[in-house]
């Protein structure tokens, strides 16, 4: 065997497992979703069936030809996306707790992260795993010990609510409501923004805040003028980070997000398992794949464009 | 620095890092209230881990997530493995587009799409959909690992053994393997991790009747939940920081590379 | 016939071509160094030797025999990498150990090989410690050793000197003009630094852009540069360019723009009216207060200083013609209490023999 068939061979050994893996359970499904954006649902639920088989003969034929494919394929679920407002402005709604979500989750990462990057070596890398611990544990349980916190009966509740009592003001509901959900959000969320913005600090060279207070900077200029734009790569980094997940995110608003809290996730969940339109389901699918696409390649852009900013 | 700047910094990372840990804190400390209401202290009592302990479908859940986990994890680290090596070693442009969109998408499009993909093979959905579920999102994580630590390998390192006369798999298992195993076990405790936390993905592909912890944990806090919910989370936070000490352990940098 | 022939190679990495039409031999025990700027394809040539390369055309030619298309792990040549590459996993000994091991020796034997070789180095008390634990100089021992331990037909060396501090460099290039002469294995180094191919090598391939520039014992590459490239790249040069306006056989007279025409020693090939470079080292140039004129065979220039530099054992003093031309020349400060004799703008006088440059042919 010649050295280049036997390292084809070794290539293909190593790379073809998890390719095939991933074309069959990641690819091909996706590919699925896809598609059924384009079709009617089923009778009971899912998709209208593409092969029928027949009951005499047991034989199973594909039904859609050139003549009758308007039966089968169809823009009206993308039609009904964009005419019904109360989908939209769903989208809105999302896309408004995930950019709050994003922002708080900045404002407080911020000091942070300069903190660690700034702390002695020795020290950073148990910080950061400090922040990284959190994120480990279960998820539900992290959404849980909200719902203790936030709870009516909670002591949160009731020192809030005794507080605004004293000026007579109704007591307030925290749990169940947006409140919660974008406070659970940064909760979650927190570690995707201290990571990539302590990992962009970490490398800024101190002297350049040295030289720039040498040449007359005031502290807050030497943070606008230095520090800020040549950490927008990791900002960006952040907030893709953040906001990706945030905005499709379906546990959090399902567990303390009451009927007002709802985002698109639990609508694509309802018309998946409650309505059981598929097709629907796939084209809210579609367009958060979209949106995802949109913010990521939006992020990256403004992350390289940062990037050469700072050079 | 200055001492003053310095210390609004620390204060405000101090609040940061509490507001990190309280609220795991409390449901730490809410698992030994001796009430059924997660409100108020009440006094001391060791009675939800026993009422943990004597659940049988909390106990059953813990298993199957176990066993889901153990199966998963070793696939995943089979696969993520290979995935990182032909990553490294090789420009192929589909494999990595594979590998890491489904780390960067919300988990519920992948979750989504493997409910229509099970549905629409008549796969029969339960603890096999769940894991062949777990192994597709896990592999990544192993895959990024398993590669940033073959990236952190002194090339050279291999043609040395090539050149002093090993074989290329000679040279792979006396060099490369040994020193990139911390970083597959690393990824092989993260695989582990996602698939015994991961509620979403499971949630859609487990069909009617299987149950993981997650799941169990769930359909507790939609319709009931007792500080037993507590004893299990303290418990399983437990496991969780046992195996990230492992992991960081054996390859430091392998956690911050997963992100 | 020689150990180790390369016959035409060239090696393409996409467009760029690292190595162009390469031909050379190395004899048996010699120490070749292959010296050129990082780029020039040196490197290359070494990993193709190794096989970790393929030639794209030509042929490398080991005993006679070729070796295109022979794995790396078949050829006995091994190699001291740049970064040593030592196994991290490994113990000195492990390390050492492991060509003797993927050659098949029997343990035993393995043991007293490595305590041998590990002796050779220096290095027996550490025969049990990590990579890790070890010291620059000292891992370039083990590396060193490990590459040897099963005596190859050729030592590859890339660059093994250049992650030391200079003090360290300088006695390491002894030890290895030593343990090449001891162990007579051929070594064929790589390096861009040309004082370290002058002191080590018996003979040196400069090389330029993918091929050789010049293939010659050291002490000709410095006295007789083949190339205005060669002389620029070893060792410091004025490069006065110039025109030839007489031949003779002695004496080749050339006219240099805005200096006038002087005289130097004539070089094979060389025709009226062709151009070329003066090749002027500055240790041959005379420089005083004073320099006395009226020899026959020496050019003569006033000029004044116009820079200094004080380097220790001598004192390079750029000097500005009348014509306003920059030459550069040295004085040793071998005069107890004397660091300088000339300060900026000081009037000089310089002069050269005929015979101290070396022309080269454009």
């Amino acid at each position: 065997m010649s050295i280049s068939t036997s390292k084809r061979v070794s290539k293909w050994l190593i790379s073809g497992p998890p390719l095939l893996y991933l074309l069959i359970f990641f690819a091909i499904p996706t590919g699925m979703m896809a598609l059924a954006a384009f079709r009617f649902p089923g009778d009971y639920g899912g998709l209208m069936p593409l092969f029928g088989t027949d009951a005499a003969t047991g034989k199973t034929t594909l039904l859609i030809n050139a003549q009758n494919w308007h039966d089968y394929i169809t823009l009206d679920n993308f039609a009904r996306f964009f005419q019904e407002p109360v989908f939209i402005e769903l989208f809105i709604k999302s896309f408004c707790y995930a950019g709050l979500t994003t922002l708080l989750c900045l404002v407080l990462s911020y000091p942070l992260a300069w903190l660690i990057a700034r702390s002695p070596k020795k020290w950073r890398d148990l910080l950061v795993l400090l922040v990284i611990l959190p994120f480990w544990s279960n998820f539900l349980i992290r959404v849980y010990a909200w719902m203790i916190i936030l709870g009516p009966q909670g002591y949160f509740a009731k020192v809030v609510n005794g507080f605004l009592g004293m000026f007579g003001v109704e007591p307030l509901q925290f749990l169940f409501t947006p409140f919660a959900v974008v406070l659970v959000l940064v909760y979650v969320h927190l570690p995707f923004m201290v990571l990539p913005l302590y990992a962009n600090l970490e490398k800024h060279d101190m002297a350049l805040l040295d030289a720039a207070q040498d040449l007359g900077a005031s502290r807050w200029q030497r943070f606008w003028k230095v520090t800020w734009p040549l950490s927008l790569p990791g900002v960006y980094a952040g907030a893709a980070l953040v906001f990706i997940p945030a905005l499709g995110i379906f546990a959090v608003p399902d567990l303390v997000g009451g009927t007002d809290g709802i985002m698109i996730g639990n609508l694509i969940k309802q018309q998946f398992l409650d309505s059981r339109d598929w097709p629907f389901g796939s084209v809210l699918s579609i367009m958060l794949t979209l949106s995802v696409l949109i913010m990521a390649g939006l992020m990256s852009l403004l992350g390289r464009g940062g990037k050469r900013n700072a050079l | 620095m200055h001492s003053k700047q310095s210390k609004w910094l620390w204060a405000c990372a101090l609040l940061v890092y509490g507001f990190l840990y309280l609220p795991l804190l409390i449901v730490v400390v809410y698992s030994f209230n001796d009430s059924r209401l997660n409100a108020e202290w009440v006094g001391f009592t060791t009675h939800w881990y026993g009422v943990l302990f004597s659940d049988e479908q909390m106990l059953t859940a813990a298993r199957n997530s176990l066993l889901i986990g153990l199966v998963s994890s070793i696939f995943a680290t089979f696969f993520g493995t290979l995935a990182g090596l032909s990553m490294y070693k090789y420009r192929l442009r589909l494999l990595p587009v594979l590998v890491l969109t489904p780390i960067a998408i919300p988990e519920i499009l992948m979750a989504l799409s493997l409910l229509m993909f099970f549905v629409t093979l008549n796969f029969s959905m339960g603890y096999l959909s769940i894991t062949v579920a777990h192994i597709a999102f896990s592999i990544g994580f192993v895959a990024i690992v398993v590669r940033s630590r073959l990236q952190g390998m002194d090339e050279s390192l291999v043609e040395a053994a090539r050149d002093l006369g090993a074989s290329p798999l000679q040279a792979f298992w006396r060099v490369t393997f040994p020193l990139i195993l911390p970083g597959i076990i690393a990824g092989a405790l993260m695989a582990f991790t996602l698939s015994i936390d991961d509620f979403v993905i499971t949630y859609f592909v487990a069909g009617a009747g299987a149950s993981t912890l997650p799941l169990q944990i769930y359909s507790m806090l939609k319709i009931a939940v007792t500080p037993e919910v507590n004893a299990i989370s303290s418990l399983l936070m437990l496991l969780t920081l046992a195996l990230i000490m492992i992991a960081a352990k054996l390859a430091p940098g392998a956690l911050r590379a997963s992100h | 016939m020689a150990l180790l022939e390369i016959r035409d190679v060239v090696k393409r990495f996409g467009d760029f071509t690292a190595v162009n039409h390469v031909s050379l031999s190395v004899e048996a025990g010699e120490f070749f160094t292959l010296l050129g700027p990082s780029g020039c394809g040196k490197t290359t040539l070494l990993r193709m030797l190794a096989g970790f390369e393929q030639p794209d055309s030509g042929e490398l030619l080991l005993d006679g025999k070729s070796l295109n298309g022979v794995p790396p792990e078949k050829r006995p040549v091994h190699t001291v990498f740049q970064s040593y590459a030592l196994f991290p996993h490994m113990t000195v000994q492990q390390n050492v150990a492991f060509p003797l091991k993927m050659a098949g020796v029997a343990p035993d034997q393995i043991k007293a090989r490595v305590a041998e070789v590990l002796e050779d180095v220096r290095l027996q008390q550490f025969a049990t410690r990590m990579p890790s634990e070890l010291s620059g100089g000292q891992r370039q021992r083990v590396a060193i050793a490990r590459a040897l331990v099963n005596r190859p037909r050729v030592l590859l060396l890339d660059e093994p000197l250049s992650a030391l501090d200079a003090k360290l460099r300088e006695q390491m290039q002894l030890e290895l003009i030593n343990l090449q002469k001891e162990v007579g294995i051929t070594f064929i180094y790589v390096t861009h630094d040309q004082g370290e191919a002058l002191a080590l090598s018996h003979r040196i391939a400069v090389m330029s852009q993918g091929q050789v520039e010049q293939l010659d014992a050291p002490e000709n590459i410095y006295s007789y540069p083949k190339s205005r490239f060669v002389a620029d790249f070893i060792g410091q040069c004025n490069l006065l360019d110039a025109t030839i306006r007489s031949v003779s056989a002695e004496r080749m007279q050339i006219e240099i723009e805005g200096v006038g025409t002087l005289d130097t020693l004539p070089v094979a090939g060389a025709t009226v009216g062709q151009k070329g470079t003066l090749a002027l080292r500055p240790e041959k140039i005379k420089l005083g207060a004073s320099v006395a004129t009226g020899n026959a065979d020496e050019v003569h220039f006033k000029g004044k200083v116009h820079d200094c530099l004080y380097l220790g054992d001598v004192t390079v003093y750029i000097v500005e013609l009348e014509n306003g031309m920059l030459i550069e020349t040295m004085l040793p400060n071998a005069a107890p209490g004397r660091a300088r004799f000339f300060d900026d703008n000081d009037q000089v006088e310089l002069a050269w023999r005929f015979d101290a440059g070396h022309f080269v042919l454009a």
